[in-house]
């Protein structure tokens, strides 16, 4: 189900940031004033999402090791579609989501897998969409080592 | 350098990229970067509670890092899709090879395109990441 969703604005420094930590140099990235954005940038938007992890938590439970649980929540896919160039850093999104699907498989070594993809949608100041993301999650009923 | 419509071809495979070997610190700062701080990325103790043998990469660090390898030979404003799908978790210590191929050169409806498969691979051979992605060639 859509929502009103949020802002998240593009900075260059973040661009910088992200670009640098996964090991890309290009210029594009670092030396231009108005960036774009890497195409898994949007990522980021995590910092600007309500109730999300990346949000601060001045009350403590930053999660990790005698605080959270573990989870057996993976990630099995993710795409990013631009409808023109990546927008640059400046750019202010209003970002939704949305699940798109849900579905169960069989899992090679037993149990069932329950897959979920979520969409998001992120949008210019005039409307326009710029970017898609979709993120395709799966709920495994153990640890797994592989997938 | 930008590599010209005509030298792309159906077939052509860019010179792979090697990168690593990959550490912790790796993880983190891509963690910090994205704002995903699932702690079974970088906490130890944490990893080995629930089950893994150490701490491992971020999908979508490995993701990120295979998107590195697309932009810096077509050029980062010109990407318009970029796919992943996850196979085999990344390590500590591990070296990925990136790979591509040109599948499809076309016109779409004005713009010319080239589609491209794309392979993250560890240093045992085993795939970490099989992805797609999609360029504009600008004229």
């Amino acid at each position: 189900m859509a929502d009103d969703g949020y802002e998240m604005v593009i900075e260059r420094g973040k661009v910088r940031e992200f670009a640098s930590s996964v090991k890309s140099t290009h210029p594009a990235y670092l030396e231009d004033e108005a960036p774009v954005i890497p195409p898994t940038f949007l990522r980021a938007s995590a910092f600007w999402a309500p109730r999300r992890a990346a949000r601060p938590r001045p009350e403590g439970g930053g999660g990790g090791s005698g605080q959270r649980r573990p989870g057996l929540g993976l990630h099995a896919g993710q795409e990013y579609e631009f409808f023109g160039p990546p927008p640059r850093a400046g750019t202010k999104l209003r970002v939704t989501s949305r699940q798109e699907d849900s579905y169960t498989k069989e899992g090679r070594r037993g149990g069932t897998l329950t897959f979920t993809v979520t969409v998001q949608e992120f949008r210019d100041g005039d409307g326009n969409l710029v970017a898609i993301g979709r993120n395709t999650g799966v709920a495994t009923s153990r640890p797994a080592t592989q997938g | 350098m930008t590599i010209s419509w005509d030298d792309l071809k159906e077939g052509l495979t860019p010179e792979p990229w090697d990168v690593g070997p990959l550490s912790r610190t790796d993880f983190v700062r891509y963690q910090g970067a994205s704002g995903d701080f699932n702690p079974v990325h970088h906490d130890e103790v944490f990893a080995t509670g629930a089950g893994y043998p150490s701490v491992f990469s971020v999908g979508m660090l490995q993701a990120g890092i295979l998107s590195t390898y697309v932009t810096n030979w077509l050029g980062p404003e010109n990407i318009r899709r970029f796919t992943v799908r996850f196979s085999e978790q990344v390590w500590p210590g591990d070296t990925l090879t990136c790979a591509g191929t040109v599948v499809k050169k076309y016109d779409d409806g004005g713009e010319r395109k080239v589609d491209l498969e794309l392979t993250c691979t560890r240093q045992t051979g085993g795939v970490a990441i099989e992805g797609a992605a999609t360029f504009v060639i600008p004229t």
